[in-house]
């Protein structure tokens, strides 16, 4: 007897009993279409992260400055305050901690070519806190006001939507003049915001002329990237902040395969200066990359839980399987023992009972790929899923596997049975 | 002289060991040549159906010699057995025995599927086997859609049509109404006038007056053989009620 006869008494068994068809296929469905779902979500999610991160820039590195130092260091060194311009302010001798400031002469010296070499921009940047923007009774709260210098919209990849950029003569000159994000130009005048060049604007009553309005960011997760100024930050110095230490650096590597080269030169140089070795490093630099690499193994351990869960219930539905084909075995007994008298050799019963259990498992994969892949294009707990191919195959593979490995007990069972006895069998 | 289609030597069937054994079968001998239309009789627990089972190749003996049409059977494996079954015997059960939610038509052709036998032939050969025994409008028909004795009718229809050597009924009319019954026998009748070897085990008189030869058993043992004057076939369905 061939596959198709085999094939054919299946589906036969199969349409039998329609109702118990279709929940043990729903079993299958439910666990194939988690899978999908779930992976899906997993995927999605990591690509979320990813992409927001990579809108940092590949190439970038940040520095800032950390609660570092031991009591040792800060003891040992305490007794040369004026040691240097660019040496560590602030080390005040008797506290066991302090923080660490970088200053503007750090950052020239990152930027100084012979130091190092593959560091291709630096930014120096400080930051205003609590800045509320008034324009002509509109008031707005500044979510990040931003001194820093013109090279910080290269290595940040921002441009000017409308209006001019910063220049270096408004650094040298400190001229205050600001660019706006396109949340800020909104709330101030109103409409799409555009109209806010030109005018002058009140930052915690200090009047900065606003030249631009940056480009759109979109905003990733909670955090709205438009709600920005940036100005130079001779200015913020000079009206906001004062001139304390810098709040980071921001660093461009010449590219994306000297990021680590570039790092290892600014350590080289920070170390020097502050007198520190790595270990008691009173900084700390961040790497996009390396960044991205541990989030992505989060969501690479986030992903897999999810599709363990999944798995899980795939197997209950191979379980489910497995019951209804012990089940189908025992009721139709008499069967087997008839086909047995009439020619049935192992081969046939195993082969046919093993196909109806496979055709139940592809017959609920296929429904599930089915489910999973709708329920994919709706967006889950603020996740866009995004639908790997690997996970469809493998849910389809592992469902219809799962049919093949359920059902060869009972189809063995089916097989194994004595024909008198099955023949007696009421 | 053509080899005999049964022939078995001292067959023995035990079972259970020791104290508890029963001895369903002690030591038969029995030769049926081609062509016969045999009866075996016998109260139940006879051994009649031990006989049966292992007749059709369903049960091996536990000491003695069966060939089937010069086949030994104890050194069949268990898929030799399928074949030899599906070859050589064609079975007609008391309950019928067809396939549920199956048509007659598929019922009858399971045999031959088996057996490897090409879809289109396959058919052809089924509806012979149903026309034979006058169903052929009742093809597509469920087995429950069929009375008890259109159901044999297809029954004998799937024994017959793989053109075994040996036609073997186990109470064929034990669940009939005379009516039914009589329409089998003529069907049994119109099968041994074709040259078929038929064993109908059975308690009805009136079935073993169909037959050739008429075997009685008792306590596992042949009691009687004799063989009488066939009576003719198609005989009038008012004669058997």
């Amino acid at each position: 007897m061939n596959v198709r006869e085999s094939a054919r008494f299946a589906v036969r068994g199969v349409t039998a009993n329609p109702m118990r068809t279709a929940l043990t296929t729903l079993g299958i469905l439910i666990g194939v279409a988690a899978v999908i779902v779930l992976v899906a979500v997993g995927n999605g999610s990591s690509a979320a992260v990813t992409e927001s991160l990579s809108r940092l820039g590949s190439n970038t590195l940040t520095v800032q400055a950390s609660q570092g130092g031991t009591g040792g260091r800060a003891g040992g060194f305490g007794g040369f305050p004026g040691f240097g311009g660019g040496g560590p302010g602030g080390v005040s001798s008797g506290t066991q901690t302090r923080t660490a400031e970088l200053t503007l002469d750090d950052a020239a010296a990152i930027a100084d070519a012979t130091l190092a070499p593959h560091v291709l921009r630096v930014a120096p940047r400080v930051s205003a806190s609590s800045v509320t923007a008034t324009y002509d009774g509109a008031t707005h709260t500044v979510s990040s006001f931003l001194g820093t210098s013109p090279s910080y919209l290269t290595i940040n990849d921002d441009s000017v939507q409308k209006g001019e950029t910063l220049t270096a003569e408004d650094w040298t000159s400190r001229r205050r003049v600001a660019l706006v994000g396109s949340s800020v130009a909104e709330d101030l005048v109103g409409g799409d915001g555009l109209d806010v060049v030109g005018k002058t604007v009140q930052f915690n009553g200090i009047a900065f002329t606003v030249v631009g309005v940056l480009t759109d960011k979109g905003s990733t997760g909670p955090q709205d990237e438009d709600d920005r100024v940036l100005a130079p930050l001779t200015a913020v110095q000079d009206t906001l902040t004062g001139y304390g230490s810098l709040s980071a650096i921001s660093v461009q590597a010449k590219d994306a395969d000297s990021v680590e080269t570039a790092q290892a030169e600014i350590e080289d140089v920070l170390n020097s200066r502050h007198r520190v070795t790595s270990a008691t490093a009173d900084y700390s630099v961040q790497n996009p990359t390396s960044l991205l690499s541990a989030v992505t193994s989060t969501s690479q351990t986030f992903t897999v839980l999810l599709a363990s869960v999944a798995a899980i219930s795939l197997l209950v539905g191979g379980i489910g399987v497995m019951n209804i084909m012990l089940v189908t075995v025992t009721e139709r007994t008499r069967e087997i023992g008839i086909r047995k008298a009439i020619g049935a050799r192992r081969g046939d019963i195993v082969g046919q009972f093993l196909l109806e259990a496979v055709l139940l498992s592809l017959f609920g994969g296929l429904m599930g790929v089915l489910v999973g892949l709708v329920g994919s294009r709706f967006e889950i707990v603020g996740v866009q899923p995004v639908v790997s191919a690997s996970s469809v195959v493998l849910a389809f593979g592992v469902a219809v596997g799962t049919g093949l490995f359920f059902g060869l007990y009972p189809a063995n069972r089916a097989a194994s049975l004595r024909p008198i006895e099955a023949l007696r069998y009421e | 002289m053509p080899r005999p289609v049964l022939d078995l030597r001292g067959v023995t069937k035990v079972f259970g060991a020791g104290d508890t054994a029963v001895h369903a079968l002690a030591g038969v001998d029995l030769v049926v040549e081609r062509g016969e239309y045999v009866a075996v009789m016998g109260a139940s627990g006879s051994g009649k159906s031990t006989l049966m089972n292992i007749v059709g190749c369903l049960d091996v003996p536990t000491r003695g010699r069966y060939l089937l049409d010069g086949v030994d059977t104890r050194r069949l494996d268990e898929g030799r057995q399928a074949l030899v079954r599906n070859r050589k015997i064609g079975f007609v059960f008391q309950s019928f025995n067809l396939i549920p939610r199956t048509s007659a038509q598929s019922n009858v052709e399971l045999p031959l599927a088996y057996a490897g036998v090409k879809l289109a032939q396959r058919r052809e050969r089924a509806a012979a086997a149903l026309a034979r025994v006058g169903l052929a409008d009742r093809g597509h028909h469920l087995p429950s859609e069929l009375s008890g004795g259109q159901q044999q009718r297809v029954a004998i229809a799937r024994a017959i049509v793989t053109e075994p050597v040996l036609l073997l009924a186990d109470e064929p009319t034990g669940a009939l109404d005379s009516r039914s019954t009589a329409e089998v026998l003529d069907l049994f009748d119109d099968v041994s006038a074709g040259g078929r070897t038929i064993l109908v085990i059975t308690h009805e008189e009136e079935v073993a007056e169909r037959a050739h030869r008429v075997i009685r058993f008792r306590d596992g043992r042949i009691v009687s053989d004799e063989r009488r004057a066939p009576r003719g076939t198609h005989v009038a369905v008012g004669g058997a009620a």
